[in-house]
């Protein structure tokens, strides 16, 4: 099929697949999945500039059946969504910025480059150890109980070892103070949640994508969000930050949107699927199987570093 | 055995939902996007602000439509499957 925008022919086939398998990573991960969209429409001859602004607008369409969903079951707060999105759009301008800036620095990105993956290997180490050290106490703790019972009473209540961190971030007093009773969280600063998000935004902005991969684990472990409410609050939040990213890039000539909706067919239906697996699986599992995803984002940096060219 | 024979019914369900949704999505596929890029592609030419609006537009109502098909197929399928 010809796609007269971005002036490329693509069987549909391709990208209602790739669609259906990031549609799947979405839902189930609360993640925008460009680390695997992007590579692959650049290896279906897409410009880099069109990758990047039709990956964002079918990221759009996927989280808003993937949250729908999500919402359904109980999954999106709401409030703490669109504060994270103010704070993610400052930072996707502040990591855009940045890729402008260090464009004329010699070496400069190189060492930030560097800094990002040791960011990025040190994320993934972290959840995993975290995720077996909960997994250890729960099995401890549920000895007793039947697998069962232990699914039906535990699968939504979440549990990490690290839940002091979150209660040290929450006696942090700076006004204004807030409550997210969804969320289940009694008293916040809004500059953590505005810090939480900005600091996701900025990874947004200098490596593309929705950099879901920062900004989950991110609001689990330092705002105490349960891993469900995560995902779901995250793939609002993405609505909002995408669907920013979409019109910036459509005005500048950046988007084929026809690609976008070919995709997102396929995307749909997987969307559909990853968010209703997460009923299966405790918030420690999803967090476990969620570890390798950083490393991705690492394996992207290594390549921007070595070709010069961003996703 | 009982666990496992409702797991084999979910899997079930969710290929009966990928083959309707694949006949659901063939037809919009010829029906709507087949004669919508011309159209698309002379508003890309002409304004790129209303062009901007209007990708944003459409994937967000198609999002929304292929939600409530998603939705519908996948509860019309489990009650049938009771």
């Amino acid at each position: 099929m010809d796609f007269l925008i971005s002036g490329t022919h693509i069987n549909p086939v391709y990208l209602i697949g790739i669609g259906f398998i990031v549609g799947i990573l979405g839902g189930f991960f609360g993640v925008g999945g460009s680390f695997l969209a992007g590579p692959a429409l650049f290896a279906l001859g897409m410009p880099m500039n069109f990758v990047i602004g039709t990956d964002l607008t079918h990221i759009v369409g996927k989280s808003v059946v993937a949250a729908k969903k999500h919402r359904a079951l109980g999954n999106v707060d709401i409030k703490l969504g669109l504060i994270m999105a103010s704070g993610t759009i400052a930072g996707v301008e502040t990591g855009a910025q940045g890729i402008q800036y260090l464009k004329h620095q010699a070496n400069v990105d190189v060492i930030v480059g560097i800094g990002f993956i040791v960011v990025l290997v040190s994320i993934s180490t972290f959840i995993s150890w975290e995720s077996w050290q909960t997994l250890k106490v729960q099995k401890k703790s549920g000895g007793m109980k039947s697998v069962a019972a232990v699914a039906n009473d535990t699968l939504k209540k979440d549990e990490s070892v690290l839940a002091h961190v979150s209660r040290q971030i929450h006696r942090f007093h700076l006004p204004p103070i807030i409550s997210l009773p969804n969320s289940g969280i009694e008293r916040v600063s809004l500059w953590a949640i505005l810090a939480v998000a900005f600091v996701g935004g900025v990874f947004s902005g200098f490596l593309g994508g929705g950099a879901g991969y920062i900004r989950m684990p991110s609001m689990v472990y330092l705002l105490g969000v349960p891993t469900h409410v995560a995902v779901g609050t995250d793939l609002f939040e993405i609505i909002i930050s995408a669907g920013y990213g979409t019109l910036t890039h459509a005005v500048k000539g950046n988007v084929d949107i026809m690609v976008a909706l070919v995709m997102h067919t396929g995307a749909a239906i997987g969307a559909q699927i990853g968010a209703t697996l997460t009923e299966y699986f405790r918030g420690t599992w999803i967090r476990l199987a969620f570890a390798p995803l950083p490393l991705i984002g690492a394996g992207l940096v290594i390549y921007s570093l070595v070709t010069g060219q961003h996703f | 055995m009982k666990i496992r024979s409702q797991k084999i019914m979910s899997l079930g369900s969710y290929l009966t939902e990928l083959l309707v949704y694949a006949c659901f999505v063939s037809a919009y596929f010829f029906l709507v996007l087949h004669f919508l890029g011309d159209w698309v592609k002379q508003v890309f030419d002409e304004n790129k602000a209303l062009y901007a609006i209007l990708a944003l537009a459409l994937i967000l109502v198609q999002g929304y439509l292929l939600e409530i098909l998603t939705s519908a197929l996948l509860r019309m399928i489990r009650s049938k499957g009771r």
